[in-house]
């Protein structure tokens, strides 16, 4: 059984169709890249993942449960889905270790003592175990996003959503937050990322999603994809950004 | 000098009703504030509508009518009697809920968006967020206007002295009464009123201080 199933996944804003006709499965493990132009759809796509996006139409199945069932409860199903945001959206009157027990302690009911050793295991993973007891306003971009990336694991989720995790880093921190997501893909965390960074999706990614319009126009593996792209639209589109 | 160690005991009873009324109905100003704000914000058109007319009632009458409302008013109807104290408390309380509404909703909204996407992402449920994440910086960016409202209450609590609340004020017209000297009663009675809301200013930039964003 896959671990995200979409089928025929459509969502509007009132009158403006964003996501036409959605659908694809994504298995356990597996690194997905979704790439496409702006406003193509992407992050509308990425968020009905976990339903912070109202879905219009269709079916969302995460591991086995439909979340646009009505029934399902969404902020169980949200505790197995990480998620990191372009802006990071760490919280800023908590510091670095707050930030990543806040969920455990509260969600799940973890105990203090066990979050906290949790959580300094997760920054020694993203290399920011001196930041522990910093303010996420003392930190740089790369160094938030490695944070907001071991805030998300604290939750030992089994799919991690990544929203253009680069976009708002200065181009010398992107290697390092790129690095974390690329360990976690060796690690077997099943992860669809929306990204710019072609390297990235090439060397990473299992399969690349190219969007267009609030559809998929096309998907493969990444070598294929890149080198041998079979729609126009995806020619168009590779040829300016690669 | 004689005339103040008269007045003394007069002031410290009416100024320990005064405290007393004043602590109270802020208390009931914050809650109420808290949960007409939380009804502001919420999708349902019937709560919502509720808090509005809450607001603009209070905030569209002056606060002598809406006084004697709950002490004439919904006294004479029979069905519950309030006493003065009760009745000074719900004004002034119910008065300052509906400017804390607006505070309240207007600091919970100057919020990023993201931060509650990134705490219902991580499971929180909406109360959790507004709990964990959303009041505790929204209250950081309201203290100086809770601040304001609360000297504004406070000084409210002085038109209770109409309906015979034996708060600060109503004591100052017992002292003059006795004593005819209005000049240095009112003087003094000014600056106990001054004091206190000094105090109170201290004790919200010191909490501004405290929690401070970094
Ligand atoms: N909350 C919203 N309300 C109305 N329209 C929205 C909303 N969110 C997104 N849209 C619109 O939906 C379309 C797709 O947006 P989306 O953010 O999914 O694109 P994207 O592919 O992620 O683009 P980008 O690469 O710029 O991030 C855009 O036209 C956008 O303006
Ligand atoms: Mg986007």
């Amino acid at each position: 059984m896959s671990m995200i199933t979409v089928k025929h996944l459509k969502k509007s804003f009132g009158a403006l169709e964003v996501l036409k006709d959605i659908s694809t499965e994504i298995q356990e493990k597996e690194v997905v890249c979704v790439i496409g132009p702006s406003g193509s759809g992407k992050s509308t796509f990425l968020r009905c993942l976990n339903k912070l996006e109202e879905i219009t139409g269709g079916h969302v199945i995460i591991d086995g449960q439909d979340i646009t069932n009505p029934k399902t409860d969404i902020n169980k199903i949200r505790q197995d889905i990480g998620m990191v945001f372009q802006s990071f959206n760490l919280f800023p009157h908590l510091t670095v270790l707050e930030n990543i027990c806040l969920a455990p302690t509260k969600v799940r009911a973890a105990s203090k003592e066990a979050a906290k050793q949790q959580a300094l295991e997760l920054l020694v993973k993203v290399g920011m175990k001196e930041k522990a007891n910093q303010y996420p306003g003392e930190l740089s971009g790369g160094q938030k996003q490695r944070v907001a990336i071991a805030r998300a694991l604290a939750m030992n989720p089994k799919i991690m959503l990544f929203d253009e995790p680069t976009s708002a880093l200065d181009p010398e921190m992107v290697g390092e937050v790129l690095e974390v997501m690329k360990q976690l893909a060796q690690e077997g965390m099943t992860m669809v990322v929306v990204t710019h960074e072609m390297g990235f999706a090439r060397e990473v990614g299992d399969r690349v999603l190219f969007m267009d319009g609030g559809y998929i126009v096309e998907e493969n593996v990444p070598v294929a994809l890149f080198t041998n792209p079979q729609h126009e639209r995806t020619k168009a589109f590779l040829s300016k950004v690669l | 000098m004689d005339i103040i160690k008269q007045a003394l005991p007069y002031i410290q009873t009416g100024l320990k009703v005064t405290i007393f009324i004043f602590l109270v109905a802020l208390i009931l100003g914050l809650v109420v504030g808290l949960v007409m704000a939380l009804l502001r914000l919420s999708h349902n058109k019937v709560l919502n509508a509720i808090a509005k007319i809450y607001v603009n009632a209070f905030r569209g009458t002056p606060i002598l009518v809406q006084l004697f409302f709950f002490y004439y008013g919904v006294n004479s109807l029979g069905f519950l009697s309030m006493d003065k104290t009760t009745a000074g408390i719900v004004t002034v309380g119910l008065n300052a809920g509906a400017y804390f509404t607006e505070v309240i909703r207007a600091g919970i909204q100057s919020i990023d968006k993201g931060q509650t996407e990134a705490a219902r992402s991580l499971g929180l449920t909406g109360m959790q967020n507004m709990r964990y994440v959303i009041l505790p910086q929204a209250v950081r960016r309201m203290l100086p206007t809770f601040t304001n409202q609360a000297i504004i209450s406070l000084k409210d609590t002085s038109l209770l002295s109409i309906i015979g609340i034996t708060d600060l004020t109503q004591q100052g017209q017992v002292v003059i009464a006795a004593t005819y000297e209005a000049f240095k009663i009112w003087l003094v009675i000014g600056i106990v009123y001054f004091i206190m809301i000094y105090l109170l200013s201290l004790l919200a930039s010191y909490l501004e201080r405290r929690f401070e964003v970094r």
